[in-house]
């Protein structure tokens, strides 16, 4: 017994090194099976706040874009609304479905809500955004996030006023994606290479893919709603040893000046998942 | 300015550089990453207790993760250098008794070769144990070797970069003084 203590008394600083060097990697395990370790979220809280100071400082450098940005999508918004659309003959009326009259909220899928990104970046092997907006505020674990421009990625931890969102631009992101042309579905991955294009998999060689064509969310995904812009073919690379062809996307949000956000809820993704879940279970 | 508080400004100011400049800069390259944060641990004093250096490197690291939403892998590479350090110090200190003569580690208080070869040890094991551990998650060996080195060669031009800009006070201190 005497032996051990002494042994631990000389060693001491080793074992602490050890020690310290345990609980280093346990968090970086741990996080990364299920994105979150202690502290994460009294970290979020802190590190938010320091961000959100900076990025009002560097909100002027990007003012002109951003406002740009949202002038763009405020056009698209506009150019969908009923009141554009008359027609001489009064009989042949347009008519739009009645969601703006759905107060109940018996309908409605999905809810937008807008924030301000505080933190980004694009240099690592996983980025991260973190916006101003948590739990208070209505945003949770899953939830889609999309800028003026087209998608941005998902939210994987919230604190109580600011969230952590997974970039596309992250080794673990993945997202489910379509050809908007033609509608088949694949994959969207990033390969850590550069931020400034994305990779499309599973796309099968019978597809006619063009430089050019766009890709947009499919609805398979809980987190997104179908037909919101991811990017556009940058590249189309022909494997030969496979069925299906890797498509390089250059992403339609630019990652390296996005300042506004919406975060998409779906209402009915508990209601899916359950069933979903029992499916599984019952098979 | 007491040397506690010096160093704690050097603290913040090297992780928020690290956060808000360096990690900010557009990507060149796959490899490129500059890293300089952990400067902060070289240049801490001499008589720092090893305990608390190694605790020191750990809470550094640790405050960078929460930065980049990667806890542990700054927090693992940065105990690693300040585990290692006092053995590094003990081998190519220049004559004896300069780690009494003199506060913390530069190029006066040990002279241009051993400081570099100190920077250059402790960077490089650094580097890459951090690509390491990113390593393991995906990539090749060809990813793992030309990140390691290049992230290496950044680093090693951006210490020599601060070492210019920043003059550090070291002064000769004596048993009369």
């Amino acid at each position: 017994m005497r032996n051990i203590f002494l042994f631990i008394r000389r060693y001491f600083n080793f074992l602490f090194f050890l020690v310290l060097q345990i609980i280093a990697l346990s968090f970086l395990i741990r996080y990364n099976k299920f994105h979150e370790a202690a502290f994460m979220g009294v970290a979020n809280e802190l590190t938010g706040r320091v961000s959100s100071k900076y990025s009002n400082v560097e909100y002027y450098f990007h003012l002109k874009k951003s406002n740009e940005a949202l002038a763009v999508q405020n056009e698209r918004l506009l150019n969908s609304l009923k009141s554009n659309f008359q027609d001489a003959d009064t009989s042949l009326a347009v008519i739009r479905d009645s969601i703006a009259y759905d107060t109940l909220g018996h309908f409605r899928r999905y809810i937008w809500r807008q924030a301000v990104v505080v933190n980004n970046s694009v240099s690592l092997q996983n980025n991260y955004l973190t916006i101003h907006r948590g739990e208070k505020q209505g945003v949770s674990k899953d939830m889609g996030v999309v800028s003026p421009n087209g998608l941005v990625g998902t939210v994987v931890n919230t604190s109580e006023n600011f969230s952590v969102v997974m970039s596309m631009l992250n080794r673990q992101s993945s997202v489910s994606a379509k050809l908007k042309k033609s509608g088949e579905i694949g994959k969207i991955q990033w390969d850590g290479v550069t931020p400034d294009y994305v990779t499309m998999i599973n796309l099968p060689k019978s597809v006619k893919a063009i430089k050019g064509d766009s890709i947009v969310t499919s609805g398979y995904s809980l987190s997104f709603p179908p037909n919101i812009l991811i990017g556009t073919i940058l590249e189309v690379v022909d494997e030969k040893g496979s069925n299906f062809y890797t498509l390089k996307i250059k992403p339609a949000t630019n990652f390296y000046s996005v300042e506004y956000v919406n975060i998409v809820d779906n209402l009915q993704k508990d209601e899916q998942k359950k069933l979903e879940e029992a499916a599984k279970k019952n098979q | 300015m007491s040397k506690l508080l010096k160093n704690i400004i050097r603290f913040v100011l090297f992780i928020l550089i690290q956060v808000f400049v360096l990690f900010q800069v557009k990507p060149l390259h796959q490899f490129i990453v500059p890293y300089l944060y952990f400067l902060y641990i070289l240049w801490l004093p001499f008589n720092t207790p090893r305990l608390g250096l190694t605790l020191t490197g750990f809470v550094f690291g640790l405050c960078l993760d929460y930065f980049t939403k990667t806890p542990g892998l700054h927090a693992a590479a940065c105990t690693m250098i300040a585990y290692l350090r006092p053995f590094l110090v003990n081998i190519l200190i220049r004559q004896e008794g300069a780690e009494q003569n003199y506060r913390s580690p530069s190029i006066t208080s040990m002279g241009l070769a051993p400081y570099a070869t100190y920077v250059f040890i402790l960077t490089f094991i650094h580097n890459g144990y951090l690509v390491f551990l990113e390593w393991l998650d995906f990539g090749t060996f060809l990813y793992f070797i030309g990140k390691v080195l290049a992230t290496t060669g950044v680093s090693m031009a951006l210490i020599f970069l601060c070492e210019l800009l920043v003059f550090r006070k070291e002064k000769f201190r004596t048993n009369t003084a």
